[in-house]
């Protein structure tokens, strides 16, 4: 089933890799998905997200506050 | 996975932890009391003598490097694993329903230990004013959680001792507490920007409470080291290359005449020309030091340093989009204030 993805982040440099990883490891597992990057404070705050990057998947804040492990995003897939 | 292949596994994982830890910490120790005796060596080497400008730079140069690269690898490992402590939501929960007061206290305290990055300053911002922290116990946290980091303390650790050191660290904490205090009694909150303040307290994500074990802990203080110095090492070189030649070729007190203690407006002049400067605090300190080995005043530089790193243009900009003018006039001056009075102090005890 394809997911639903949104990076948080205001365009700093872990939000990008946070990015590049999630999109790298959707790539390696075959997973569709649909990412979207939302840089906007105002959205970004909707989510109640405190410490950027984070990740919402399908309307679900799943990670906040740093680029994710690469174990946890292989737990998302 | 079944649970017990993953028990043994983790247990296995966790003990290769503690064993690399455990000898890369004798390693340190042994390398760190060499440095001297390397710095002389690598020195006699290249047939150099300390005697010479250029013997003396490098001398400088080769020992204050690798020992402010392991001060900082050793600490920043440290800070990682004490963040792994400390989410924001725990801070903030902390911080919540605190009164004035007690609240600046705490909050500038554990704005140390708070993983803080200057991107995320608004939605923390937001995040702690949204949970019923009271505005000037937001601002101790903002204020103190750029300036008063790991990599500046250990910098002027390494530097200056650890009298500066804690000097700094007590003195960037007054600056966050009073400042924040005073922010909170001018009751600026009609100023924040409307979007900000329709934002309805309880809006927050209930991450799942993970369980956090010991070898993500260790993982973090290990990601933290990569990142803090894989991105500070060149300013690091940078600045101490520039320490080194100040060291060797400036002249003794040739910085005394205009940042010296009897220069009255020496403090005023470095908060201003600090505050539209943006480094962090691996690019400055070792500048810091040259200067002050030539007869700089501590107050003056430190009330530069200060005003360098918590007052930045890049951080006004973002705090633009959730504070109205009044309140980052309010905010820029009290800090800067605060930092003068530090800068005059410590001029006038030492």
């Amino acid at each position: 089933m394809m997911k639903n993805i949104r990076v948080l982040g205001t365009g700093c440099a872990n939000c990008k890799n946070t990015v590049a990883l999630v999109e790298q490891i959707a790539r390696e597992k075959g997973a569709p998905i649909a990412l979207e990057k939302v840089e906007d404070l105002q959205s970004i705050m909707s989510y109640g997200v405190m410490s950027t990057p984070g990740v919402v998947i399908d309307g679900v804040v799943v990670h906040a506050g740093g680029v994710p492990a690469r174990s946890k995003v292989e737990s998302w897939f | 996975m079944n649970t017990l292949f993953a028990d043994k596994s983790a247990s296995a994982k966790l003990s290769q932890w503690l064993m690399s830890v455990g000898l890369a910490c004798v390693a340190w120790v042994i390398a760190y009391s060499q440095l001297e005796t390397m710095a002389d060596t690598l020195v006699d080497v290249m047939g150099l003598s300390r005697q010479t400008h250029f013997g003396e730079a490098m001398h400088f140069f080769l020992f204050d490097t690798p020992k402010v690269l392991m001060l900082l690898a050793g600490i920043v490992f440290v800070m990682g694993i004490v963040q792994t402590f400390f989410a924001p939501e725990r801070t903030r929960a902390l911080l919540s329903g605190k009164r004035v007061g007690v609240g600046n206290v705490l909050a500038a305290t554990l704005g140390i230990v708070t993983p803080f990055c200057s991107c995320s300053a608004v939605p923390l911002f937001i995040g702690f004013l949204s949970a019923g922290v009271p505005l000037g116990v937001t601002f101790s946290f903002l204020i103190s959680a750029p300036m008063v980091n790991e990599v500046a303390l250990v910098l002027l650790f390494g530097m200056f001792g650890w009298k500066v050191a804690g000097l700094y660290l007590g003195m960037g904490l007054l600056v966050a507490i009073v400042a924040g205090f005073v922010i909170g009694k001018l009751r600026m909150e009609r100023h924040l920007e409307d979007w900000v303040r329709k934002i309805q307290a309880g809006q927050t994500a209930a991450l799942a409470d993970q369980a956090v074990s010991w070898i993500d802990r260790f993982e973090a203080g290990w990601t933290h080291v990569k990142q803090i110095v894989g991105k500070v090492w060149p300013y690091i070189l940078l600045g101490i290359g520039l320490g080194a030649a100040i060291h060797g070729y400036v002249p003794e007190d040739f910085m005394a005449s205009f940042m010296g203690k009897d220069v009255w407006w020496a403090v005023p002049a470095a908060v201003l020309l600090g505050v539209p400067m943006y480094s962090n605090a691996a690019g400055i300190i070792p500048v810091v030091q040259a200067l002050l080995g030539k007869g700089a005043a501590l107050g003056t530089v430190l009330a530069f340093m200060m005003a360098v790193i918590a007052l930045s243009a890049p951080e006004m900009i973002i705090l633009r989009k959730v504070l109205k003018p009044p309140l980052i006039a309010t905010f820029a001056g009290v800090v800067a204030t605060g930092i003068l009075l530090v800068g005059y102090m410590f001029n006038w005890l030492l």
